[in-house]
């Protein structure tokens, strides 16, 4: 047979190519492992049930009402934003646990000895596990559909919302990256990525209002991009976003989000690339 | 030979805090020729094909592999080399031919050729009935043989084999066999480890021993065996009075000083399996009954022992064993 036939540089060049190819097969991956897909699916939709008919009245929402008894569909309409909020967060877990078995499996070892772009595994890895969220975010909001939340603010600045949830995957999907590839093995990934993502998204706006919270950690809980994440997209969606405390992230939830996002990818990609380049394997 | 060895390593030294896992090695591998590097667990082949195969990076020491230096023209290596770890690495949720395209896209081939060449390379490794299934179904045999597909997918002029036959069945093992005596034909220069040296003794043109991190013998598989005697001729005899006529009989069977040993006598011996041809008529002549008659190879644990003065096995990799505890074996 004849010699090895090299493509034409590609205009958006290697990096992005071979972080496609990479995307490409751990997309592939997802869907030939459908167990692991529906649970995914299933557990923020039971998040969204659990909280709509079990905690439902009981949270009531200040400044949502004005003052009125609590009511179930306003705690609904609250809810939902702080579901994605999470659900996105949590996908940082599966980036972890993702490159744990690579690099356990050799994959990265062979990656490494190609001659491709470095930082194509984990480009095409977190690109991989973001886009993945548009389908774990379309099953959650016809579930809220479902349970009588409303999108009530436009469908530009519905897809804003859906834009600013994902970017915030994208960029949680790098520190899952960095942690993935800094643990030994598989079994510690699986703990290790997530056990960060429980005090970030409970200690936020997502469940209950920062107001709720003990004053020492409301400070934390506003600086947390989870929370301006959660209110910019109630903004968005024109749900009720309750009283906001002062502080500038909750005043530009937007800016805020865009910013921290940027910043989070401007440090983790780096550290991620460094740990991938140095990474042992076995 | 005029032109650049394909590899060549001088002086690799590999400390991984305490643990001195290479501990001076060098290492030629003409264009063309196959090395096998041969060694117990734990004694640094996998530290080797990883520092030249760019994965590692050596604490002391140089390597050049197809010219380039492994330090600072990495991705030129890496163009020139395919690389078969110890552990099949490949997709479990792709299909064998997912996985082909995957890295043919990788080393930037065009679709058509990485098309044309996975078609090729899944027919020249008896995968093709399983091209489209996930590799999780396959068995150990038909992953490692993909694994060895994936790194000739961009016709590699330079290939490490880590271990490639390692847990597989003998037949298995024969049709690796085959493929890499092809590739070697084709012109492929091959550095593979082994821990067997039958294995070595089939595939290379030139055994590299390597224990506790440093070269302790060097040469063809024929001069490592004769260097530690060669084959030897084993006979029980059935009645052990008859043991010294029995040595007597096969005096000019052996090559060497007999062993005996209650009914057992060994000796070395030349001239493969038609020694036992000659041995069996030679007892029979002086009507001595045998019980068991065998013709034993030398093993990488006959090697070892004449080599080290230890077995083969493995051991804590122990910073001070390199020095102390070894006896060098007699080299030509
Ligand atoms: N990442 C590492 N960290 C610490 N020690 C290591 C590491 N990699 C290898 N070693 C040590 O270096 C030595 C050589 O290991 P290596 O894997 O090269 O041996 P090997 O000849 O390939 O053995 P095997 O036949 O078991 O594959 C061993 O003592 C091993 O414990
Ligand atoms: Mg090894």
């Amino acid at each position: 047979m004849s010699a090895p036939v090299q493509m034409a540089r590609p205009i958006w060049g290697w990096t992005v190519h071979d972080g496609l190819v990479v995307a490409r097969r751990n997309i592939i991956q997802s869907f030939r492992i459908p167990e692991a897909l529906f649970f995914s699916l299933v557990q923020p939709v039971i998040f969204v049930l659990l909280f709509a008919y079990v905690f439902g009245g009981a949270i009531p929402i200040p400044g949502a009402e004005g003052g009125a008894a609590p009511d179930a569909n306003a705690y609904r309409n609250y809810l939902m934003p702080g579901i994605f909020g999470q659900t996105v967060a949590f996908a940082a877990a599966a980036s972890t646990v993702g490159l744990a078995e690579d690099m356990q499996k050799g994959l990265i070892d062979r990656f490494r000895a190609l001659p491709m772009s470095p930082p194509a595994v984990l480009l095409g890895r977190t690109l991989a596990d973001a886009l993945r969220q548009i389908l774990v975010l379309t099953v959650l909001s016809i579930t809220g559909f479902i349970v009588g939340w409303r999108i009530s603010d436009g469908i530009p600045n519905a897809i804003l919302a859906y834009l600013l949830l994902l970017l915030f995957a994208y960029t949680v999907a790098w520190i899952g990256a960095w942690i993935g590839l800094s643990v030994p093995n598989t079994e510690t990934a699986n703990t290790a990525g997530l056990i960060w993502l429980f005090p970030l998204t409970f200690l936020s706006n997502a469940f209950v209002p920062i107001t709720a919270l003990p004053s020492w950690l409301q400070a934390f809980a506003a600086f947390n991009p989870i929370s301006s994440l959660v209110l910019a997209t109630r903004e968005l969606f024109g749900n009720p976003t309750g009283f906001q405390p002062d502080y500038w992230p909750l005043q530009n939830p937007i800016l805020y989000t865009v910013i921290s996002c940027v910043v989070l990818i401007a440090i983790f990609a780096p550290l991620a690339v460094r740990k991938y380049r140095s990474s042992a394997g076995k | 030979m005029s032109s650049e060895p394909a590899v060549r390593a001088e002086g690799l030294v590999k400390t991984f805090g305490d643990v001195r896992a290479l501990d001076g090695v060098d290492l030629t591998v003409e264009v063309g020729q196959v090395v096998a590097l041969l060694g117990p667990n734990g004694a640094g082949k996998t530290t080797v094909v990883r520092i030249l195969a760019t994965l590692l990076k050596a604490t002391e020491g140089t390597a050049t592999v197809a010219g380039f230096d492994v330090r600072t023209q990495a991705n030129s290596v890496r163009r020139s080399i395919g690389l078969t770890g110890q552990y099949a690495a490949v997709d479990e949720y792709l299909t064998g031919r997912e996985n082909l395209r995957m890295f043919g896209d990788l080393y930037h081939l065009t679709p058509a050729y990485v098309k044309e060449r996975s078609a090729e390379l899944l027919e020249g490794f008896e995968l093709t009935y399983a091209a489209d299934r996930p590799v999780r179904t396959y068995s150990g045999g038909m992953r490692r043989r993909l694994d060895l597909a994936s790194s000739l997918i961009a016709k590699p002029s330079i290939l490490f084999l880590d271990e490639p036959t390692t847990g597989l069945d003998p037949r298995s093992r024969l049709g690796l066999w085959e493929v890499m005596k092809e590739l070697v034909r084709e012109g492929t220069t091959v550095l593979l480890t082994t821990q067997y040296l039958e294995e070595a003794d089939q595939l290379a043109n030139d055994v590299v021993v390597i224990d506790h991190g440093r070269v302790i013998a060097h040469g063809t598989s024929e001069q490592l065996k004769d260097q530690i005697g060669g084959d030897r001729l084993e006979i029980v005899v059935a009645d052990s009075a008859q043991i010294d006529e029995a040595k007597k009989a096969l005096s000019t069977v052996f090559s060497g000083e007999a062993i005996v040993e209650d009914d057992k006598i060994s000796a070395p011996v030349t001239g493969g399996s038609t020694v036992l041809v000659d041995a069996v008529r030679a007892l029979d002549a002086s009507g001595i009954p045998v019980a068991d008659i065998a013709l034993r190879r030398p093993t990488l644990d006959d090697v070892f022992l004449s080599l080290t003065g230890h077995a083969a096995e493995e051991e804590k990799a122990d910073p001070n064993a390199p020095v102390s505890g070894r006896r060098r074996g007699g080299r030509r």
